[in-house]
């Protein structure tokens, strides 16, 4: 039997205020254990939740760019669940009021567009951090995190393959990016995925039952889990078998998902309005007010450089995705650089860079103005492009002007006719048996001679140059 | 008569991990079905034209500017913690 795949994905994005939600604890990653917290977030007795205005302007932003609408009246709910991440013993998120609804964002997999809904974008506070001792029979908490302000994006069921899923998820942190309202760093938390996944018989309406996949720790792990859950679910009913509404995480060693609990159902979690709160009412100013704030998101700068810079869509497409390059791309246009060339440099060169040391394009010393000065000096011959990989180690590993490295080092251009023909000469001297065999109608030669010649210049000679003034001095042999 | 069944009380016990005896379970439901039979009262009340409400007086949108302000020291923050281990609270083995 067929089946058909039906993929629902929630996202938590921690957004970045400098306050947690409901108090004035700092909210930066990586302080010392249990040094950010208070008697708000540490839920003590008779204290009150205060709500982080900028956290709302974050997910009402967050909420616009993903196309929802805004809701006129929002408001907190609790929902009461007991585990040691959550001194509280209730989570304040939003339940039947959520801040935005019925969005959507546009991915493409193998060249075809695909319109994904979001039913809905919810604001509320992340718990805190459990570290489970191997064998200790303990876990150590730090409260840190609780109370850091998240949206959840949850999608419609609209997925169907696990490159859906992951094209899906590329979009969304994109977008979020671009908005400014999360650094989105899936290593440290700040953006997190769980999916739910369900396969029914082509053609049937009904979903199936669908589990739940939790500890997906990046994209590609999302994808994986997606894939084995696809088929253990196919195994599952081929053999007559049923599958139980569970809760399972993706073991990346074993690569395989493992069955983590019987989920509890969403009574179980008892929401009720947070009477320390009040509702939000949303005005039409307000909305302006944030919608003024977002800036060109991803799909509208792919479409321009498109249309204005004439790159290629694939070109396009790789440029936008990460913000961060987006914007090296922008500087080095606005400092002059052809559009093209910059993208090859940026996609080839630097990427291959960033993809070996593991860096992101803000960690490297280069920046968009030295490479848009360096792809100059290609242009106008002052450097080979095989000159200019040196220049480039330089600037990618210790920054600065490649007009200065390159006289430092002496790495201009020799344009020189009668210095070339020198070096030509001296090649045809020192290779008889090359000059021969290019006499003898062996055209390979001349590629040996041109490699001597720039061997001889220490790579600094004009390849074109070079390649023109051998043939005449072989000819005249 | 009996609002909530046995089955309720050990579900709920279950939802905040209590560990509940057989005449625990008969001693909370007593009160419990107390406390819905009141709750019950309410029901007296025709709500048929009232808006859902989950305040009772009319403040809005109550906000703070997002400032940080100093928080507990460590030593504080953990004084309520049953038991610590190197600036962390220590709990019983949770793997989720």
């Amino acid at each position: 039997m067929s089946y058909e795949t039906v993929i629902g994905l929630e996202v938590h994005v921690e957004l970045k205020t400098n306050s947690k939600i409901f108090c004035g604890c700092s909210t930066e990653f990586g302080a010392p254990p249990n040094t950010h917290t208070c008697p708000v977030c540490l839920g003590h007795p008779g204290v009150l939740p205060v709500l982080n205005q900028q956290a709302v302007d974050f997910a009402m932003k967050a909420a616009m760019a993903i196309n929802c609408d805004i809701a006129e009246v929002t408001k907190f709910d609790r929902k009461n669940y007991f585990y040691p991440d959550n001194p509280k013993a209730y989570q304040i998120s939003q339940f039947d009021q959520p801040i935005g609804e019925n969005g959507w964002i546009d991915i493409e997999v193998n060249g075809e567009k695909k319109r994904i809904g979001i039913t809905r974008l919810h604001l509320e506070e992340d718990a805190g951090k459990l570290t489970h001792v191997e064998g200790q029979g303990h876990s150590l908490v730090d409260y840190n995190r609780v109370g850091t302000p998240l949206v959840e994006i949850v999608s419609e069921p609209d997925i169907r393959t696990p490159e859906e899923a992951y094209a899906y998820l590329e979009k969304l942190k994109a977008i979020m990016q671009y908005t400014e309202v999360s650094d989105c760093k899936m290593e440290e938390g700040s953006l997190r995925c769980d999916a739910n996944i369900s396969i029914r018989p082509s053609g049937q309406k009904e979903f199936g039952t669908k589990t739940e996949l939790k500890n997906l720790n990046s994209f590609a792990h999302v994808q994986k889990g997606l894939e084995f859950e696809e088929k253990r679910q196919e195994e599952e009913l081929e053999n007559g078998g049923e599958i139980l509404q569970e809760t399972r995480r993706w073991d990346d060693s074993a690569k395989e998902t493992i069955l983590m609990r019987v989920k509890e159902g969403s009574d179980d979690y008892r929401y009720f309005p947070d009477p320390d709160l009040v509702n939000l009412y949303i005005d039409e100013d307000w909305k302006k007010r944030i919608k003024e704030t977002i800036p060109e998101l991803p799909d509208a700068r792919m479409e321009r450089y498109v249309e204005e810079h004439e790159l290629p869509a694939y070109d396009a497409a790789v440029l936008t995705q990460q913000k961060a390059m987006s914007d090296f791309f922008e500087r080095g246009l606005d400092a002059g650089a052809p559009a093209k060339p910059l993208s090859n440099w940026l996609m080839g060169e630097v990427n291959g860079y960033m993809n070996q040391e593991g860096k992101e394009i803000e960690d490297l010393p280069i920046t968009p103005e030295a490479l848009a000065s360096m792809i100059h000096m290609i242009d106008k011959g002052t450097i080979s492009s095989k000159i200019a990989k040196t220049v480039f180690k330089e600037l990618v590993e210790n920054g600065g002007d490649p007009e200065k490295i390159v006289e430092d080092k002496g790495l201009v251009q020799i344009s020189d006719e009668g210095e070339i023909r020198g070096m030509v000469n001296e090649a045809l001297d020192n290779n008889p048996q090359s000059v021969e065999d290019y006499q003898n109608g062996k055209g390979k030669a001349i590629g040996f001679l041109v490699g001597q010649v720039m061997k001889a210049s220490k790579g600094k000679a004009n390849p074109q140059l070079v390649n023109e003034l051998l043939k005449e001095e072989l000819d005249k042999r | 008569m009996e609002r909530i069944s046995k089955e309720n009380i050990r579900h709920v016990a279950e939802l905040a991990r209590l560990e509940l005896k057989e005449e625990e379970i008969a001693h909370f439901g007593e009160q419990l079905d107390k406390i819905i039979l009141a709750a019950e009262e309410l029901n007296e009340l025709n709500t048929d034209n009232v808006e859902a409400t989950s305040h009772v007086v009319d403040v809005r949108n109550v906000m703070r500017r997002d400032e940080v302000k100093e928080s507990l020291s460590r030593e504080d923050a953990l004084k309520n913690a049953p038991d610590e281990d190197e600036g962390q609270v220590r709990v019983p083995s949770v793997l989720d």
